[in-house]
């Protein structure tokens, strides 16, 4: 058994004299699913930021693929690992093409052009994410799911092993939250990606993943199946929220409804 | 029509522009004169000693101005940021008010005086700016442009005050250095600032790549394996050095920097690769007609340049933001 594809060993960050991580350990496997949810304030997007480099924690580590963040050269870490922030309002007034292109940064040379293994990675992660047809649009110009999408395009052309996301299917209308969840589970199962999305979305997203990783006031709150945490007791801990569970979720889960205090 | 086809037909008249405009003045010059360059008939000296250096001194101090505004731009993600309203042709301007005023002679190797002092205060200038990104990491575009425009004001007043204590006559150069102009201008300012610029704007080239990235937001370039902080750095050198270097020989010339890569993105896209070279051919150009215009309004007097500019530019530049052209300007 090879490495896990992401540990994290006692990570805290302070900003501005806040504690926003305490002391958060996890291991996620290979080809691994994970969600993270807990409140706003949490720490959920720092923990993601954390896992990419973005942020450098005050202490403890992070490992990817058995070696240190600290080991890697920022262009070398992008072709292992890539990022998808929550959407930006900036306007981008790029294609969809050449975004996607922007996603080869790390394998390319200053000067060099793209090469044909970059074009062909480009066309292969438009078409995963069925964003192909889109090509020539604008950025700016697309949908929320659409864009979302091209986004992810953009981060698979980075080639890298694990994909971390920011809220992935907030913002969108339920066609194109089915379609991104389709979309991730394709990519941890048929391309052996290693995902870990942030998310509020109990229902579908923590449903589909393989694992779920509770943050509250920065310390890890639970771990376990999506079966463990969907529970209501544990998810009043984590939430300090009342909720209803229902049968007739995705996979035999129950669905879960916030429910109005003392009803 | 293809982005890279209008990069190259830009070319083309801001080449017909060089050429052309020597010709232009308050004696027009015939074509012959292109072939003599070492004549020594009138015509084909004031065309070759007096009119060539100048026009391509604007051309380059407009290209260098121009790039400068694209770089800033990408990375603040800001229409407004360049290198005058976040205080880099202030600095430069300050140094060199204190030079004259002062009376310094700051001759290092071969760069004049005030070649030196407008450096220095570009470098100061960003120096500035590049200090509080790495004092506080996460700082927003928005607060480094207003700490930016805060220094503009800063540095403004300093050059009132050192403007009001000097005498009379260096008041009076400081005022009409800080109009900007192209009057003095001759080969050995030419020879003085081309290199300096062209070194810049190669170096800023070489970051074509990681200023599109840049623009998409500082944590997606990061992701995509672009050194955020060491890029940064290196691009404020290089647009210090080569705004320090436009500025010494032109003056603080205003809204060719904001205005040449607006323009620019609409003709030929956001992607560096194209949208540097056209804002560098764009400014230039629009240097030259503004600098040949400053020369025949008042004629036999000339203009400064700097009144030129902005009088041409900024209707231009309305119109096109009320025909909706330019992007990113879409409510």
């Amino acid at each position: 058994m090879s490495d896990p594809a992401i540990i994290t060993e006692g990570l805290c960050v302070v900003l501005d004299e806040t504690e926003i991580l305490k002391d958060v350990s996890m291991t996620v496997g290979r080809g691994e699913f994970l969600t993270v949810i807990g409140p706003n304030g949490a720490g959920k997007s720092t923990l993601l930021r954390c896992l990419d480099g973005i942020l450098e924690p005050s202490a403890g580590r992070v490992i990817i693929d058995g070696r240190p963040l600290g080991d890697y050269e920022r262009r070398e870490l992008a072709r292992t690992v890539s990022y998808v922030p929550q959407p930006d309002s900036g306007s981008l007034d790029f294609t969809v093409r050449s975004y996607v292109e922007m996603g080869r940064y790390p394998h390319l040379g200053a000067w060099a052009a793209l090469t044909e293994a970059d074009a062909e990675a480009v066309v292969e992660s438009m078409e995963l994410t069925e964003v192909a047809g889109l090509a020539d649009r604008t950025m700016s110009s697309l949908s929320g799911g659409e864009r979302q999408r091209a986004s992810i395009a953009a981060a698979l052309a980075q080639g890298g092993s694990v994909l971390l996301l920011d809220e992935p299917t907030s913002f969108l209308d339920y066609r194109h939250q089915v379609k991104i969840l389709d979309l991730l589970d394709r990519l941890h199962r048929d391309e052996g990606l290693t995902v870990v999305a942030v998310t509020h979305d109990l229902n579908s997203t923590v449903a589909f993943s393989d694992e779920v990783l509770a943050l509250k006031d920065g310390k890890v709150a639970a771990t376990g199946k999506p079966a463990d945490l969907l529970d209501a007791d544990a998810l009043a801990a984590i939430y300090d929220a009342d909720f209803r569970l229902i049968s007739g979720g995705h996979r035999g889960l129950p669905l879960v409804l916030p429910a109005r205090n003392g009803s | 029509m293809r982005p890279t086809l209008r990069l190259v037909l830009l070319g083309a008249l801001a080449l017909a522009v060089v050429v052309v405009m020597p010709l232009v003045g308050g004696h027009v010059l015939p074509w012959s004169v292109l072939a003599d360059p070492r004549g020594t008939d009138p015509a084909a000296v004031i065309f070759w000693q007096i009119r060539v250096p100048r026009v391509l001194a604007a051309f380059v101090g407009g290209a260098g101005l121009a790039l400068g505004g694209a770089v800033f731009q990408a990375i603040f993600r800001n229409p407004l940021a360049t290198p005058y309203t976040l205080g880099v042709a202030s600095g430069a301007s300050l140094g060199v008010a204190v030079a004259s005023s002062l009376g310094l002679s700051l001759v290092v190797g071969g760069l004049s005086t005030n070649s030196v002092a407008a450096f220095a205060g570009a470098l100061l200038a960003v120096g500035v700016i590049w200090v509080l990104t790495r004092l506080r990491p996460g700082i927003s575009s928005t607060a480094l442009l207003l700490a930016g425009v805060a220094m503009n004001f800063f540095f403004s007043s300093l050059i009132l005050f050192v403007q009001y204590t000097a005498s009379l006559g260096d008041s009076y150069r400081i005022i009409r250095w800080l109009m900007g102009g192209l009057g003095g201008v001759d080969l050995y300012t030419l020879a003085n600032m081309t290199p300096v610029v062209v070194l810049g704007a190669v170096a800023v080239a070489r970051y074509a790549r990681e200023l599109d990235l840049l623009a998409t937001g500082p944590e997606i370039a990061a992701s995509r394996g672009v050194a955020v902080a060491r890029t940064r750095t290196r691009l404020f050198l290089a647009t210090s050095v080569m705004v320090g270097g436009a500025v010494a020989a032109c003056g603080p010339i205003g809204f060719v920097g904001m205005m040449a890569p607006h323009i620019c993105r609409f003709l030929v896209g956001s992607h560096h690769r194209l949208l540097l070279p056209a804002s560098a051919l764009f400014g230039g150009a629009f240097l030259v007609l503004c600098d040949t215009v400053a020369r025949l309004v008042l004629f036999p007097a000339e203009l400064p340049v700097g009144v030129i500019t902005a009088f041409l530019g900024a209707p231009f530049f309305l119109w096109l933001l009320v025909r909706r052209v330019v992007p990113g300007t879409h409510g």
